[in-house]
This record gives C-alpha cells, sequence and structure tokens, in this order.
C-alpha cells in the first residue's frame, strides 16, 4: 500500500449556520495525483483552504502529515511541511520579471533584507531546471501566455521543498496542447516524489490525469475512487446526486430565409473567409479550441471586433455592424465568455443589471427613467427565468453561478432580440444548473430566436445544436448534423487541432 | 545582440520616448536662444528643480505601491514653517534644521499611513483630507504670515557650490549643495528600489495586493513606510524650498501637488500602481523643466506654461495606451493556415 503524505480525519466546518465541511475524511499519498470534483458549495474550496491553512477547521477535526499530527493550522506551518496552493488566479505580480515572480516568496521565507539579484536569478533557474522549461528570466510575467504565467507559478512552489501541490481550475483557460503540456509536467513532478492535488470541472481532463478521484457533494464526501471505476456518467451522478439526461434537441423542419447570413466575414490574425447562415428557431453550434477565433468572430458579430472584409445579412438585407449599440438596434444579443467582467455589473443590484440594455424603453413623464416600469421589468425578467433571488435589490455577486448567467440572459431577452449569440453559456456552472440553462435556451430557440452558442464543450453543443461548425485556425472546417454526429467522433475531430 | 534588437528594446520603454520629447525641445529651445544650451543654464536648472525633483521621488514611490498621496505639498509647508521658527528662536544648525523638518514630515506621514490603513478609504481621498488638515492648521497657527529672517549660517550654507566655474564673460557659477542633496535623495531611493526587499516588495504590492499578501508580505508594514518615505522626503524638501528662496510662506507651496504627479506621470509611472522608474521620473522632471526654462527663454509667455504641459500629458498617456493596444492584439494572434 501507498505511503500516506496527508491524512485528514473528521474535517468539517460550520461558517455562520452553514455545514460546509461535514466529517470528510480524505488522504492523498506520496507522489499520487489526485482530484477533487464536486459543484459549486460541494465544500471543495473549503477543503483546499482547510489543508493549507487559509480556514481553520472546527473541533474534533485531526490532519496529519506523514504521520505526524498537525496541531496549528497556520498557513506558514502547512508551508513548512511542503503544501503549496496554486490558485485560479495565480498569484503573481505582471509588472515583475519572471525572475523575481518565482524567487520572491523564497527570499521573504528566508527574510533578508537585501535583494540580490544574482540568488534571485539563481533561486528561479534552478526551479525551471527541475521542470525542464526555459522562461526568457527578464520578461515581465504580464507579457507571457496565460500558461506561461501557470509554469512560472508552479516554478515559485518548487523554491520551497514541496511535497504536495494544490492546483485550483489549472486549466480552465489553457488551449488544449498547454493543458497537455501542463499535465506532463505533474507527471514530470510525480516522478520526483511531489504529490498533485487538481481540482477541475472539466471531467474528461479528471480522467486523463488523475490516479484517484475524491467526490464531494453538498459538504459530505461521496467517495474516492480509482480511476479505472469510473465514467462520465457515473461521475456526474455522483456530482449532482441525479441522472442527468440529454434528449437531443433539433430545429423545427420549416426553413424559409435565414435570419442571419455571414458571407466571406475575414480579419486579419482573427478569422478567415467564414460563411454560415442561422435559420430562425435553430440552435448552431460553434465549437473549437480555444485560440481557434470562435470569440473574435463572436465578437464581430455583436460589433465589438470589426471585420476587415465580408459582409453580414440579416433577414435578407445587408447591415454594417460597426458599434454594440448597431447590434442591438438590429435585434443581436450577446452573452459574454467572461459574465463577471463582461457581462454583469457585479456590485449592482439584480433588477439594475436585468434592465441596463433596455433603459431607453422604460421612459415616462420627462423622459426620466420611470420606476414602476422598471421594476415590472425586472420582475418579468426574475420570473420568466425562475432566478433564485433573495430579492431584486440585492447585488448580483450574492448568486450562484447558474443564478448569475440566468440574470444576463433575462438582461438580453428584455430586448427581444431574434438573434442571440451565447459565448460559453456554461462555463463554471454546475452540473445541475447548466442542464437548466440549456432547456431555457431551447425555450428562446422554439420561440423563433436564432441562437449561436459559442462553446469548446463538445458534450454541451452536440445535444443543444441543430447544426455544428467546427473552427480551427480561424476557419470553419467542417459542418455537422448534430443527429448524425457523435460526442467522441467531434471531440477528436476537435483536438486534431 | 543586434543593433535592430537593441533598438526594439528601446522602443519598449516609455522612458525612450521621454527622452526623444525632450532631445527635440532642447534643440527647438537652442535654435532660438543659444543661452539654453549652457553649462551655466544646466547647473541652475538642476539647482532650482531639486525642489520638485525631490518630492517626485516620493510620489513616484506612492504610486509604485499603488496608492497616491496629494498631502504632500501641505506636509512640506508645514515642515518648513515648523522648521524656520524652530532655527530663528532656538538657533542650530544646518543638521538641525534638516533634522526638525524630516520629524515633522515623518509623523505627518505616519497619520496618513495610520489612516489609510485602519480606515480602509482610498488612499486619494485620505490624503485630500489630510492635505486640508495640515495646511488649514498651519494657515491657522501661522495666520499666513511670511518669514524672512532666516540665520545668515542658512543663508551661507544655500550658496555652497560644489564645483565652481567661471563662464565666458568672467561671471562665476557652479553646482549648488542643493543639487548634491536631490542626487543623494535619488541615490537612496535607486538603492531602495533595486536592493532592497522592501523596495521590490513595494513593486510586488503596487502590482497585485492579494497575490502581495499571499505570498507573505505585511502590506501595513509596506504602506507605513511608503507614506513615512513621502512624509521624510517632505521633510528634506521643506529645507531644500527655504534654501532655494531665502523665505518661509504657509500658501508657497501647496497647489503645486499637480505639478509634482504630473511630471512623475509623464515619466512612465502608473497611476493604477506597480510600474515607474527613477530614471522616468527625472526625465519627467526635466521635461517639465525645460517647458518651463524654455517658455522664459523663448520670451513666450509664461501662462502657456499649463498649455503645453497637459498637452504633453494627453500625448504621452496616448502613446501608452497604443502601445498597450499593440500588445494586446499581438497576444490575440490566431495564425491563419
Amino acid at each position: 500500500m501507498a505511503e500516506e503524505f496527508l491524512l485528514m480525519k473528521n474535517i468539517s466546518k460550520r461558517f455562520a449556520g452553514v455545514q460546509a465541511l461535514d466529517s470528510v475524511d480524505f488522504s492523498i499519498n506520496k507522489g499520487e495525483i489526485h482530484c477533487l470534483v464536486g459543484e459549486n458549495g460541494s465544500g471543495k474550496s473549503t477543503l483546499i483552504k482547510i489543508i493549507s491553512g487559509v480556514e481553520q477547521p472546527d473541533d474534533g477535526s485531526e490532519i496529519y502529515i506523514e504521520g505526524e499530527r498537525i496541531e496549528s493550522f497556520q498557513s506558514i506551518d502547512t508551508i513548512r511541511k511542503g503544501v503549496e496552493v496554486i490558485y485560479q488566479d495565480l498569484s503573481l505580480f505582471p509588472n515583475m520579471t519572471v525572475v523575481e515572480n518565482i524567487a520572491i516568496s523564497q527570499i521573504i521565507e528566508r527574510g533578508s533584507r537585501l535583494f540580490n539579484w544574482s540568488d534571485v536569478r539563481h533561486i528561479s533557474q534552478e526551479a525551471m531546471a527541475r521542470i525542464k522549461i526555459r522562461l526568457p528570466l527578464d520578461e515581465k510575467v504580464g507579457n507571457l501566455s496565460v500558461a506561461d504565467q501557470q509554469l512560472v507559478a508552479i516554478c515559485r512552489t518548487l523554491t520551497s521543498d514541496v511535497r504536495l501541490l494544490i492546483m485550483d481550475e489549472p486549466t480552465s483557460s489553457l488551449t488544449r496542447k498547454e493543458v497537455e503540456s501542463l499535465f506532463s509536467v505533474i507527471k514530470d513532478l510525480q516522478k520526483s516524489g511531489i504529490a498533485t492535488l487538481f481540482v477541475s470541472h472539466k471531467l474528461n481532463e479528471v480522467f486523463q490525469i488523475a490516479e484517484r478521484v475524491t467526490v464531494l457533494r453538498d459538504g459530505k464526501k461521496i467517495g474516492t475512487f480509482n480511476r479505472e471505476e469510473l465514467d462520465n456518467e457515473k461521475l456526474t451522478m455522483l456530482m449532482t446526486g441525479k441522472k442527468v439526461e440529454y434528449s437531443q434537441f433539433s430545429a423545427p423542419p420549416t426553413r424559409g430565409d435565414p435570419l442571419l447570413e455571414v458571407r466571406n466575414l475575414s480579419k486579419e490574425r482573427n478569422f478567415k473567409d467564414i460563411s454560415f447562415k442561422l435559420y430562425p428557431g435553430e440552435i448552431l453550434g460553434i465549437t473549437g479550441l480555444l485560440g481557434s477565433g470562435r470569440t473574435e468572430l463572436a465578437l464581430a458579430l455583436f460589433g465589438m471586433n470589426n471585420p476587415d472584409f465580408g459582409e453580414i445579412y440579416i433577414n435578407r438585407k445587408k447591415v454594417l455592424i460597426n458599434s454594440v449599440q448597431d447590434a442591438i438596434k438590429l435585434g443581436i444579443g450577446y452573452l459574454p465568455e467572461n459574465r463577471l467582467v463582461q457581462g454583469l455589473v457585479m456590485e449592482q443590484s439584480i433588477g439594475k443589471n436585468i434592465v441596463v440594455t433596455v433603459l431607453d424603453r422604460l421612459r415616462g413623464t420627462l423622459n426620466l427613467i420611470d420606476k414602476k416600469q422598471v421594476e415590472n421589468s425586472s420582475n418579468k425578467g426574475v420570473s420568466d427565468l425562475e432566478i433564485r433571488i433573495p430579492s431584486i435589490d440585492s447585488p448580483v455577486s450574492t448568486l450562484s453561478g447558474g443564478n448569475q448567467q440566468r440574470v444576463v440572459l433575462a438582461k438580453w431577452i428584455a430586448t427581444q432580440p431574434k438573434i442571440l449569440i451565447l459565448d460559453g453559456p456554461t462555463i463554471g456552472i454546475d452540473v445541475a444548473a447548466k442542464r437548466a440553462i440549456h432547456e431555457i435556451i431551447r425555450e428562446l430557440a422554439n420561440s423563433g430566436i436564432g441562437i449561436v452558442i459559442i462553446s469548446d464543450e463538445v458534450p454541451e453543443v452536440v445535444p443543444n445544436c441543430s447544426r455544428i461548425l467546427l473552427m480551427r485556425k480561424g476557419r470553419i472546417i467542417g459542418e455537422f448534423k448534430a443527429e448524425d454526429t457523435s460526442e467522441e467522433e467531434l471531440q477528436n475531430l476537435v483536438n486534431a487541432g | 545582440m543586434s543593433e535592430t534588437s537593441v533598438m526594439k528594446r528601446f522602443l519598449r520603454y516609455h522612458e525612450f520616448y521621454v527622452l526623444i520629447v525632450i532631445i527635440i525641445l532642447a534643440i527647438i529651445i537652442t535654435s532660438v536662444n543659444k543661452q539654453f544650451f549652457t553649462l551655466e543654464n544646466f547647473f541652475d536648472l538642476l539647482k532650482s528643480y531639486s525642489f520638485l525633483g525631490i518630492l517626485a521621488v516620493g510620489v513616484l514611490i506612492v504610486l509604485i505601491s499603488g496608492g497616491i498621496d496629494i498631502s504632500f505639498t501641505a506636509m512640506t509647508s508645514v515642515a518648513e514653517y515648523v522648521m524656520a521658527i524652530y532655527i530663528i528662536n532656538l538657533k542650530g544648525n544646518i543638521l538641525i534644521a534638516f533634522l526638525i523638518a524630516i520629524l515633522v514630515g515623518l509623523a505627518l506621514g505616519a497619520f496618513n499611513a495610520t489612516l489609510i490603513h485602519f480606515l480602509r478609504i482610498p488612499t486619494i481621498i485620505t490624503t485630500i483630507a489630510t492635505l486640508n488638515i495640515y495646511y488649514g492648521l498651519l494657515s491657522f497657527f501661522s495666520g499666513g504670515k511670511w518669514i524672512y529672517s532666516l540665520p545668515n549660517w542658512f543663508r551661507d550654507f544655500s550658496v555652497i557650490e560644489v564645483i565652481k566655474l567661471v563662464n565666458k564673460e568672467g561671471i562665476r557659477y557652479g553646482l549648488s549643495i542643493v543639487t548634491i542633496i536631490w542626487i543623494f535623495v535619488l541615490l537612496l531611493a535607486f538603492c531602495i528600489l533595486r536592493y532592497t526587499t522592501l523596495g521590490r516588495s513595494i513593486y510586488a504590492m503596487g502590482g497585485n495586493r492579494i497575490s502581495a499578501q499571499r505570498v507573505g508580505l505585511n502590506i501595513l508594514r509596506l504602506q507605513f513606510f511608503v507614506y513615512c518615505f513621502m512624509g521624510f522626503l517632505s521633510g528634506i524638501a521643506a529645507v531644500v524650498h527655504a534654501l532655494l528662496v531665502m523665505n518661509v510662506a504657509p500658501n508657497a507651496i501647496v497647489g503645486k501637488e499637480l505639478d509634482v504627479i504630473a511630471a512623475v506621470v509623464l515619466g512612465g509611472a502608473n497611476l493604477a500602481g506597480g510600474a515607474g522608474s527613477l530614471l522616468g521620473t527625472i526625465l519627467g522632471v526635466t521635461l517639465v523643466a525645460l517647458m518651463s526654462n524654455g517658455i522664459t527663454l523663448m520670451r513666450v509667455s509664461s501662462l502657456w506654461y499649463n498649455v503645453f504641459i497637459g498637452l504633453i500629458i494627453i500625448v504621452s498617456v496616448c502613446m501608452s495606451a497604443h502601445q498597450l493596444k499593440i500588445k494586446q492584439s499581438q497576444r490575440a494572434v490566431i495564425d491563419i493556415e
């Protein structure tokens, strides 16, 4: 039997009346690659925070590192025992060089007052050598790609004697190739006896990298499984506690004129020769890897990334979309990839977020905004999309990811769009909430809106779209009818790029 | 490294562009008035702008840390007034003058730091408030009275010249002791920013505060240092100001905040924190000095000075924004087959 590095027994944590973790037992072996999965609110992040000493567990919890009981759970103690966390934001300093970013925690740990640059270079070169990578030493980290930034963050943990590396959603903004090279780095680390705890919601990645998988649900441990015991369906079931089944969406057969037609749309270094048609009531999927030009294309259709040439027709009429205002006037709605930054004003109320696109229509006497109309409009959005909210005046930031995404949808539905472009509509949303969002999208399509879903998750695109376009390196390289395409087949084509 | 890549490296630095603007400006001014391009005028500029230059160093460090300090002119005024009263009434020497001014500056800077850390209000608001408090108290207690009767030893110190030269017309000139003080401040700041963990931590804090906390930096201590250092330099600047103008007026300095901040921002410091260099700050101060000196030498009404400074700031900010845009578009490259 493998030797345990970390052993946690009976871990519980209550926050203001909420049981975030309920007597969880958990262990990680030396040099093991372990995945932690669970939906939002399942207790994943609380567990990580307890391992790393950021949060203190309740009485009765026991933590052992290499058989030795840890009495005080301070960050500094766990770091000294070799536990390092790489948070999703990577905790880097974009304004500083690669060497400084790698060496800074070691320099602070040593407590020297003088900043010895040759030491700093030495420390970081050593760390880079351990995972056999070379990064430009004096480049500012802000100028590196996200993948390289991640390597910088990994190197930083290697400057101390790391035994367990915890990575929180490390792959969310990496391309397929970059994920592959990250995984090979993790496997390299494993060879030198470093264990990795990998938190992810992308199930196919979990299967690719993990040796064991621990599933949490509602603060309780459902179980720890060997990879061989699981498959996609079973893991989803374990995470959600229910069987999630998808029926195939099919568009209405009567088509008529296309709602939107794009001819030979091109933009240098973004996309090339893009032509497609979108019919009313249809859900068109556009899939491809990060960097295939899919988001750039979506932005072009919404007036935020003007193409160099090519034509766009709406209802057979040639149109120019040079700004977001143009797009909205033409009845186009756009749900951005990053809803936190681009889709919502997080600190503003739910009601205000919903009506922000239609303020023009809510004017009363003297052209001032009519409060009554605002209320009606936002309440309608909330009830139509069944958004679960504490109150219409609470800030959007208090909602879960799924409900936030509903608010963005409600905002666009309020404009009564003819065309909706949804970029990554379910990124970072729980499996069950995903399904609910998909239901809403289908209903919208049934009401005659033409919908474009842009997503790199093939399991999302295939069942929910009627047609799928595959993009690679800025071009559309194939069109598929969803009924005739298996997810596996399409996934292979996507990854082939 | 090949010549083109050296060139490309330079093109990435904001400082390079400021330098070009300075050279162009110097050529224009010289072509109008030969008096400009003389060592004498150069030494004179270095002397009269050392006051602004010292304050600019403090502002630079505050900006790098991700904050801003508006109150430094008031701190300088208070320190200058207290120092003047002390040396007139209680005698002393130049070291005591510096000591008193620095202590006052440090105390006021520490008050700023305390408010900023514990009230967690944006630094701009906190320091606008303390500017008014410090300046208001000074106006009240001084009654707005000017001080002229500075001691003789103080006057004697102000005219010390380190390098002594004679120009063509036989008039003596030299490098003022005041400039040496500025150079000393620059060297001190350079060593702190470049070769101490404290200095690099200030960059880190300005770059990403949450990350700074996570790697174990003590934000309270860093902020305390940054605002106290601003106070410390305000104290030094207070004495330098008195040495330059040989009188002390409670209202002489307050109102110049934006000149100093503009010089630092022109030099490439980022108002959002994390970026800025001493070289840039020196160039920024030089640019401001040239504008003002050039306008005089070219016999243009000094009322144009503010307009030109404003225009240069707009051009400089546009250039930075343009560079950023190019950088971002380069990052989103999709190699189309």
